[in-house]
Order: structure tokens, then C-alpha cells, then sequence
């Protein structure tokens, strides 16, 4: 699996960390590099790319490694944006919508509860529907917003992979993660690497890392 | 030999630099001339109390520094523990005061950046920043405006830089009105191998300055020496922002790049850019590796054009360091910065001269001076200090004399306050050590080993304290009871201490009395850390903290790392566990002087605190500490701030659950912060084995009652429910401060 | 020629704008009456080097369409001026 790194990201090595724990082996891939070797699976990790200057994910895009990870994901490739990583998908097209200011506009670092929506995606093919994770949000723009049409068209394509159950960042439609229509790119604001160990109070984000190793 | 009238100053502009004139009879001594400008300038900055700790440094000799496991002690940019498993931790704690008070999100911003550093100049990788706050009244707009902005500057920077902020305190109180307390802790940890000090050794290698441009941002009191043509105009004024930016990506990409130059082995020293800047850091690691080094000022930089040599020199720009390396690796070195798109360029080099000169693009030397003599022959003054005239008088008004509360129900309701508000903006979880966040007496951080990531099944443990109220009381048993509380927090998590740091904020110590509560201070933190055989490692004094024209209560602020031995379960909570029996471990001296209750009722910093007999507190520790480790205690929180009463309340709003208890006998005993005392609850099965653990170990233990039900409920004194408790805990910042408003 | 550039985002109309509310609700308790629509953007300046203002604005446009701002959420006006004086 390779786990994409930008100046600037940071939760890279957790996601390794938690990748490995589940038994698989996982390599960083910096920005620079214009392929992803021979990964099965890859995660645009979450931190501050670029320092989130201009918007979050707005340098990120024109890095040589996301077009390595645009033709992988054309390809049918799993390919999971992780909270900057999500907002890098969506600014590289990847995926529909953008991610603004929390409607609190706080950063808001706490564990909260969502509910899986569909199972038909590269995150949750592990995961029961229905079913409500604890798994930790960490950010100051993940307040999920798109355009009428685009959200009709996600609710119509089963495409709302997550939802939070009580909404914290004022994401329209209670928006936590989305897919694209292939169902192989994923992104979503919460971490899921950081519900992956007892001590750490939550093993609920195992069964989506799970789904598409 | 220079005549006494060639030395002399010629004109007042050394004391326009806030230099004496002994201080600069002393620079013409070392330099056997008079000094110029620039080198005028770079003393001044050196020596200033910021810098050289003038008024400090005789009384911080008396801490005791020393044990088998420290590394690194006081006097490096950070101290260094060895805490097993090849594993160094590496441990600092700064004050950003007044910058937070002109600009508080930037100046709460850059401390961060500051100390972070200050950790990864040693070869540490930061994981863990804490925050010890202090501001002004919430009532007072601009106490709240302040607040604000230093939460958010935390938020900003250290959430963006990649470096967990795992916990902290938050205190509103008037003694901080115009000058907040802003101290950034932070812990990092290397393979003990990687460890490196900023030494310039070597005649011939090379300085090169990493990371942002030199601006004229933090000249501060040096600007005065801007020659005619760039000074006394107004616009100009302008043009030299006394607030400095801090750039979090700047600083991440710093991280990497030194961290990657360490494990490659390209430095022979690193130093970071702090207080007086370029000065500081070529003079410190030339002083400190007996080498001397000449600094190419032209080669430097710069962020505005036309600055000249002494604003270069003293600039105070973020987000710079100094590595040392020699010449083969140079290329090497350029191209990680290159990589990591950090800027690199070589200002100086290592000279076997012992001096620093400063040398412009056509070789002409403009200052030429003893490295040492900036740090070492700083001056050092002996203050006079004095006991307040009216000590004795204020020792005998004892709090004893308030009226008793009619409900102390109500007074509970006005003292619980949780800081969720505060914390719930840091990430507190990245690199997914966090079992113990913020919340909890101390934070506990599961140790992995910084190069291989490889789990240690052990942890390390934080909690910073401080307590004002007890120190304008006594500041000598008041800070020693500091350290017995952070003994204590770390004993109700399972970690035993293993070395402590301190920010030293005080008054002005021209001041006799702030002289006097200072000597005091070191003195009572000094007595219990031989009592609890904990080195200190490192400290930090802040002077000059004055609010309306009065000097802040005396705040020492102490960080003390500990160890968890074995790290395999969660440490219990601060909460009661239903049907628990709650254990009081530990004896009470039911005085009220220096607590929070008399304070709320308008006494304070008068009486005589509770007796504190740090044996007793050693065997308490110990005590507490053996039964966590074993796993038999379900909820642990230690006594201070607040006393019995708040620690209660605040066991029940955590764990949702009342309790039904007896045997207080009134409210001096409820809201004593006699420290020394734990409050534990224990399972019905366990009760017998933890209570003859306790016997054994000689330690006083009394069943209060029972966890259960919805009410807080103390016989005689207290009947409260716990919803409403919850309700006033959670609220009181949010209501304060509201859910949100822009930020810079 | 060079020309001096100020490009302003502002998030587009009907896309919530938090910040702007929560300088709008403060608008009362400060004495301003009658202020409104408050929209909070940002604005970026540069230079540009072309041939004509034409060439330049179809640079400025570009630059935004594809950088400066996320058209999902953003809008931009551009406003381009000969510099006074050469930039160097």
C-alpha cells in the first residue's frame, strides 16, 4: 500500500502504523515522485499539505504523485483521502464537492459517532451497514458542501459512504464521507487510523482500513 | 593598556539599549576599547534579562540537577533523560508572556514554534506540547479577547505544525488583568545515540543557516541604533513590526530537514534561533565548542532590503536554525534542505580564534569580540530582596474567620469548570500515542521508539502545575506543594516522576519583595525535589510581569515527566465508578488559607498554608502509584486546587455517577487544599486488598462512601446533582467566551 | 509591460459564509446599524508581465479558474492596472 506524503502532512506514519497493525505493508510515497510503484491501495494521508495555504489542497493537486494517483484511481485502484487527503481529492476533481470552515469556526479535535451508510465502497466493504463507529474528526474545514444537483445525484447513487450522528462542522446533509461513482475513491474527514488500538479508546476505524487492504 | 578616560561611554546611547553603565565599562574591559555600535548591540541583546538571566541565574544554582538517567542538564536548548529502551527524552518549557499580551494569537503562535526548536536542536523528534495558561478575569473583555486569540495562535500553529498538544491548564484570575501568562511545554524523544549539542567544533567547518529569511521583525529595543536616514521618521517606525509571524509550514519542513540532516550524521551541531538571534546562536555554539567563528553578515538573507548588520545580527526572525557542518557534506546537507524546499545558505565559518567576528562582502571586520564574553562574562546581580514588611501581619489573618457557607452545594456549582473548550481546538491524538489526553491529571503517551516506531509496552507521563494562590501565600511551601502535586497527579496515572522543568513568572526584580518570593521559590522547589529524588532539567524565568501597576502573584509553573513502567491498560479516570467505595488516601490539615474557596470569598494571599510533610506525600505517591499499576483501583483523582470538594464534583460530572458520602466534617475540611491526598474508587472486591495495601504502607485511609446514584451528596455539607454539576462545568467557558468568532 | 494585479475571492453567492455571519451579528452590539451582506474573501496581489492588458487579464483568468480559487465554493473579480513605475 502506499501512503502519500506532501510538505506538510503529518499523519502519514499513523497510518502506516495502523495499516501494519492490521497486517499489511505499507511505503511513503513523497510528492515528488511521479508513480506509486506497485501499490494495490493507496491513502492520501491527513496533516496540512502546503500548510493548507491558498485552501487546503489547493498545491497539493498539481504534485507529479496525484497524477500517478488520478490514473490509479482510473484504473479501479482503491484510493482513500483521509481528512486533508479528502480535501485534496476534491480540489484534484477527484471527487465532488469542497470542504470549507467549520460552521463553528473552530478547529475541533474530539472523538464523535458515525454511522455507515453504504457498504458498497473501497472504506466500508468491512463494515455493517448501519452501523454506528466512534472514530476521532481533527479539523478546522471539513464542513462538506456542494451544489444541489451534486447532492441529489450522491443520495441517488448510494454514494454517501458516511454520516456523522451528530453533525459538528455544519456539513450539509450530515456529510462525513462520499465516493466517487466508481466506489473506489473515498474520502472522509474523520481518522480512522486513530481508532485502531485498545489503549487508544477506540478499535472502530479497523473495519474500514480493513476494507480495502 | 586603554586609559580609564578612553574607555569611558561617549555618549547615553548603551543605556538607550537598556545597558548600565558598569555593563558597559565592563564591554570596553573585555574588548580593551571602547565597543561599536554593533557590538554595543549584540551585548545589549545578550546580556539583557531575557537572554542571560542576570537577576536569576545565582538563585537557580540551588536547584538539584543531578541524577543517574539525566543526559542533559540545565543550560542546553533542552534538558535529556534517558527513559530506557535506548530511548532519550528530551524536555523544555518557555514563557511567550508579553508577546501574548500585544498579539495573542501570534505571540501564543510563535512560542510553540520556539520551543519546538528548542527540542529538535538536541536531535528529538517533538511529540507532545502542553499548555499552561493564565489570563485575566473572563468579566474583562479584554482578558477574554487575549484568551481567544493565545487558544487560537496554540490551535493554529501547533495543529498545523504536526506536534500533539496533549494538555495544560487554563486559569482566569485578576492578578493576570494586563499580562497573561502564555508557558509552551514541550517533550520529544530520540534514539539515545542521535543525541547532539550546538557545538561549533572544528576550524574550518561551515554555519549554515536553515529555514526563513531575516527580517526586521523582533529588533525590538535594539532599533534605537538605526542610523539617520533610517530612523526617528515615523514611517520607518512602521516598517519594523515589533510582532513576528509565525509560519507553521515553514517550521514543519525545519523539522524534517534537521531531523533527516541528524540521522544521516551531516551536523556536527545544531542550535536553534531564539532570543538575540544570529548573535546567540553563532556565539553559544562557538563559546560552548571552544572555537571561535567569523559571520559572512552579507551572505544572510533577508526578508526587507537595507537592513543594516546590527538589525541582521539581532534580528529575532522565526523559524531558523544553525547547523554546523563540514565542508564534504555541504552538498549533502543542501540537498535535504533542497528537498524538504528549506532554504540554505552558509553565513559563517569555524575559526580556532575563540572569538566572533562579524564580517561584511569586502572583509572588513565589524565587530570582533570574545565569543564566551557574550554569554559567559554576562553580569550577574544578587538583588536585594525582602520578606513584605507586613508579613507577619498577613500571616495571622487566617481564612478560618470567613463565615461558614450556609450550602457549600452553591460554592461547588461556581468552582467546577471543565477546559473542554480550550482543548477540543489542539489535536491531541497524532502519532497515535494519546491514551491519556487532556482532561486527566496527568497525560499519559504510549512509548514507541522514535526510529524503529517499535511499541516499548511502557509510557510516558505529563503534567504541568502551578498554583498562585498558594504562592502569595507562602511561596516557598507554596511551590514546593507544586511539586507534590505533580507527584501526585503522575501517581494516579501508574508513572513514577523522572525530571522536571520550570517557567519562572514573576514581578519586577528590581523589586525587593519579588526578589524575595523568588529566592523562596527555588528554595521550596529545590527542598522537594531532593525529597522526591526528581532532577530538575531545565527552566525558564520570566521577569517583569506587571498588571496595573502591581507584580503578578508569583507563578512557578512546573512540567515533570514521569515513566509508566507497564503501559498495558488504560489508567483509570478522574471518575467514580458506580457502586465504587471512595477511598480519601492521605491526611488533611483542614486550613483554608491560600485556597480557592477563601479566594472566591475574598481572601487571599494572607493565613499560613496546610502543613505539607513531603514524606508523607512520598508515601502516598508510592502507595497510589502500586495499586494503579496493579489494576486495582477504578477511579483515581488527585486533591489540590479546589480541594476535597472540587475533586469530588469533578469526579462525578466525569463519570456521570453521584455518591452518597460521609465523615467530612466541615467546610474547611471540604475545601482545604492540603496536598498530599488522592481520592480513589475502588471496586467492592478489591476493597479489602487496597486497604491493606495502604495499612502496610503506613498511609492514611478513610472509606468516605459510596459511588451510585444522581447526586453528589456529602452528609452535612453538600447535596447537589450531578446534571447540574455537568451543566455548570461544561457551560462556563462556551457561555464566556461563545462558540466561536474569526480569527487571524 | 507589467501590470499590478488584485485578484478578490469571495465565496459564491448562496454558499454559507460563517464568518461573515459572525461579523454580521456582531454588527449591533458595536452601534453599526444598517449593515449588511457582510461576505468575507480574500484578496492576492502580484504583477504580471504581457504584452497588452488583454493578454494579461487572459493570464489573470486562467490563473484563477485553475489556482487561485475553487470555483465549487468561489468566485473571483480581477482587477489589473499598469504599474506606476517598473517593477524590477
Amino acid at each position: 500500500m502506499a501512503v502519500v506524503r506532501f510538505p506538510g502532512t503529518n499523519c502519514e506514519f499513523d497510518v502506516v502504523e495502523a495499516v501494519e497493525s492490521l497486517g499489511a505493508t505499507a511505503e511513503i510515497v513523497f510528492h515528488d515522485r511521479p508513480s506509486l510503484g506497485a501499490a494495490d491501495a493507496v491513502v492520501v494521508a491527513g496533516g496540512f499539505a502546503h500548510g493548507d495555504y491558498l485552501r487546503p489542497g489547493a498545491i497539493a493537486r498539481f504534485s507529479p504523485v496525484m497524477s500517478a494517483v488520478a490514473e490509479f484511481a482510473a484504473r479501479g485502484g482503491p484510493v482513500i483521502g483521509i481528512c486533508n487527503g479528502f480535501q485534496v481529492l476534491t480540489e484534484a476533481g477527484l471527487l465532488p464537492g469542497a470542504l470549507q470552515k467549520n460552521a463553528g469556526l473552530k478547529f475541533r479535535c474530539e472523538t464523535v459517532e458515525l454511522r455507515v451508510e453504504t457498504t458498497d465502497s473501497a472504506l466500508t466493504n468491512r463494515a455493517t451497514a448501519g452501523a454506528v463507529l466512534r472514530i476521532p474528526i481533527n479539523h478546522f474545514e471539513g464542513n462538506y458542501t456542494c451544489s444541489p444537483e451534486t447532492l441529489a445525484e450522491l443520495r441517488a447513487e448510494d454514494r454517501v459512504v458516511l454520516r456523522y450522528v451528530e453533525n459538528p462542522n455544519g456539513s450539509v446533509d450530515d456529510i462525513a464521507g462520499v465516493c466517487n461513482a466508481g466506489r473506489n475513491v473515498v474520502g472522509l474527514m474523520p481518522h480512522p487510523e486513530r481508532a485502531c488500538h485498545e489503549l487508544l479508546g477506540s478499535t472502530d476505524g479497523r473495519p474500514l482500513l480493513a476494507s480495502f487492504l | 593598556m586603554a586609559s580609564e578616560a578612553e574607555l569611558a561611554p561617549p555618549d547615553d546611547t548603551h543605556r538607550a539599549l537598556g545597558l548600565t553603565d558598569e555593563e558597559y565599562g565592563r564591554i570596553a574591559e573585555i574588548l580593551g576599547r571602547r565597543p561599536n555600535h554593533l557590538e554595543l548591540a549584540m551585548y545589549s541583546v545578550m546580556w539583557s534579562e531575557h537572554c542571560s538571566y542576570k537577576s536569576s541565574r545565582i538563585h537557580l544554582r540551588r536547584f538539584p540537577t543531578e541524577a543517574p538517567w539525566v543526559l542533559v542538564g540545565p543550560g542546553e536548548g533542552a534538558g535529556v533523560v534517558d527513559v530506557g529502551d535506548g530511548i532519550a527524552a528530551a524536555l523544555r518549557i518557555e514563557s511567550h508572556n508579553h508577546p501574548s499580551a500585544i498579539e495573542p494569537y501570534q505571540g501564543a503562535a510563535t512560542g510553540v514554534g520556539g520551543i519546538l526548536r528548542d527540542i529538535f536542536s538536541v536531535g528529538a523528534r517533538p511529540i507532545a506540547v502542553m499548555d499552561p495558561l493564565r489570563f485575566g478575569p473572563l468579566d474583562d473583555a479584554r482578558a477574554r479577547w487575549v484568551a481567544e486569540g493565545v487558544v487560537s495562535g496554540i490551535s493554529g500553529y501547533g495543529n498545523s505544525v504536526g506536534v500533539p498538544t496533549v494538555g495544560g491548564e487554563t486559569v482566569f484570575d485578576e492578578t493576570y488583568a494586563d499580562n497573561p501568562l502564555v508557558n509552551v511545554l514541550c517533550l520529544g524523544v530520540m534514539p539515545t545515540e542521535r543525541l547532539v549539542l550546538g557545538r561549533a567544533e572544528g576550524t574550518g567547518n561551515l554555519a549554515v543557516l536553515l529555514g526563513s529569511t531575516t527580517g526586521r521583525d523582533g529588533i525590538g529595543g535594539v532599533s534605537v541604533l538605526a542610523s539617520a536616514g533610517f530612523s526617528d521618521d515615523e514611517s520607518d517606525a512602521e516598517k519594523r513590526p515589533s510582532v513576528q509571524v509565525g509560519d507553521p509550514f515553514e517550521e514543519k519542513r525545519l523539522i524534517e530537514a534537521c531531523l533527516e540532516l541528524l540521522d544521516r550524521d551531516l551536523a556536527v551541531g545544531v542550535q536553534d534561533l531564539g532570543g538575540a538571534g544570529i548573535t546567540c546562536a553563532t556565539s553559544e555554539t562557538a563559546a560552548k565548542g571552544g572555537a571561535g567563528m567569523d559571520v559572512l553578515v552579507d551572505e544572510v538573507p533577508l526578508r526587507q532590503p537595507g537592513m543594516e548588520p546590527f538589525e541582521v545580527m539581532t534580528s529575532e526572525s522565526q523559524e531558523r536554525m544553525l547547523a554546523i557542518v563540514t565542508p564534504d557534506r555541504l552538498d549533502e546537507v543542501l540537498e535535504i534542505a533542497a528537498r524538504w524546499e528549506v532554504r540554505a545558505t552558509v553565513i559563517g565559518t569555524v575559526t580556532g580564534s575563540g572569538r566572533l567576528r562579524v564580517v561584511d562582502g569586502d572583509g572588513t571586520v565589524l565587530a570582533d569580540v570574545p565569543a564566551k564574553s557574550l554569554e559567559e562574562d554576562a553580569p550577574l546581580y544578587d538583588r536585594p530582596r525582602s520578606a513584605p514588611a507586613d508579613l507577619d501581619e498577613r500571616r495571622l489573618d487566617r481564612a478560618a474567620s470567613l463565615a461558614a457557607p450556609e450550602d457549600c452545594g452553591a460554592d461547588l456549582l461556581g468552582m467546577v469548570g471543565d477546559t473542554r473548550w480550550v482543548w477540543s481546538q489542539y489535536d491531541h491524538m497524532l502519532f497515535l500515542n494519546t491514551v491519556v489526553g487532556p482532561g486527566g491529571d496527568a497525560a499519559v503517551l504510549r512509548l514507541k521508539h522514535p526510529t524503529t516506531g517499535e511499541d516499548t509496552g511502557r509510557g510516558l507521563a505529563l503534567t504541568t502545575d502551578g498554583n498562585h494562590l498558594w504562592c502569595a501565600v507562602d511561596p516557598r511551601v507554596g511551590s514546593a506543594a507544586t511539586v507534590a502535586e505533580s507527584v501526585l497527579n503522575l501517581a494516579v496515572v501508574g508513572a513514577r516522576p523522572s525530571a522536571m522543568v520550570n517557567c519562572m513568572n514573576f514581578g519586577n526584580p528590581e523589586h525587593p519583595e519579588v526578589m524575595w518570593q523568588f529566592s523562596e521559590s527555588v528554595d521550596g522547589l529545590s527542598e522537594a525535589l531532593q525529597a522526591f529524588g526528581v532532577p530538575c532539567i531545565g527552566g525558564n524565568v520570566s521577569l517583569y510581569n506587571e498588571s496595573r501597576g502591581r507584580d503578578i502573584d508569583p507563578t512557578p509553573i512546573i512540567g515533570v515527566l514521569g515513566v509508566v513502567d507497564v503501559l498495558d491498560r488504560v489508567p483509570p479516570r478522574p471518575a467514580f465508578v458506580d457502586g465504587g467505595s471512595v477511598l480519601l488516601v492521605g491526611r488533611t490539615d483542614p486550613v483554608l488559607d491560600g485556597s480557592q474557596w477563601a479566594a472566591r470569598h475574598g481572601h487571599r494571599g494572607r493565613g499560613s498554608l496546610p502543613a505539607l510533610d513531603l514524606d508523607a506525600v512520598v508515601a502516598v505517591a508510592d502507595a497510589v502509584r502500586g495499586l494503579v499499576a496493579d489494576g486495582l483501583v477504578g477511579g483515581a483523582h488527585d486533591v489540590s486546587g479546589g480541594g476535597l470538594g472540587l475533586a469530588l464534583a469533578e469526579l462525578a460530572v466525569v463519570g456521570g455517577v453521584g455518591a452518597q458520602l460521609a465523615g467530612i466534617a466541615d467546610h474547611a475540611e471540604l475545601f482545604s487544599e492540603s496536598v498530599g491526598r488522592v481520592l480513589l474508587c475502588v471496586a467492592p472486591a478489591d476493597l479489602e486488598r487496597v486497604r491493606g495495601r495502604l495499612d502496610a504502607a503506613g498511609v492514611p485511609v478513610v472509606e468516605l462512601g459510596r459511588a451510585g446514584g444522581d447526586r453528589l451528596v456529602v452528609e452535612g455539607l453538600v447535596d447537589v446533582s450531578v446534571a447540574e454539576l455537568a451543566g455548570a462545568s461544561s457551560s462556563w467557558l462556551p457561555d464566556a467566551l461563545g462558540s466561536g468568532t474569526t480569527q487571524g | 509591460m507589467t501590470f499590478e494585479v488584485l485578484v478578490n475571492v469571495s465565496l459564491r453567492p448562496g454558499i454559507a459564509d460563517p464568518q461573515g455571519a459572525t461579523i454580521e451579528r456582531a454588527l449591533p452590539a458595536l452601534g453599526f446599524a444598517g449593515v449588511a451582506d457582510v461576505r468575507v474573501g480574500k484578496s492576492i496581489a502580484f504583477t504580471v508581465e504581457a504584452d497588452d492588458e488583454g493578454a494579461a487579464l487572459a493570464t489573470v483568468q486562467d490563473l484563477c479558474h485553475r489556482f487561485l480559487t475553487n470555483p465549487v465554493i468561489e468566485d473571483s473579480t480581477v482587477s489589473i492596472t499598469p504599474a506606476a513605475t517598473p517593477v524590477s
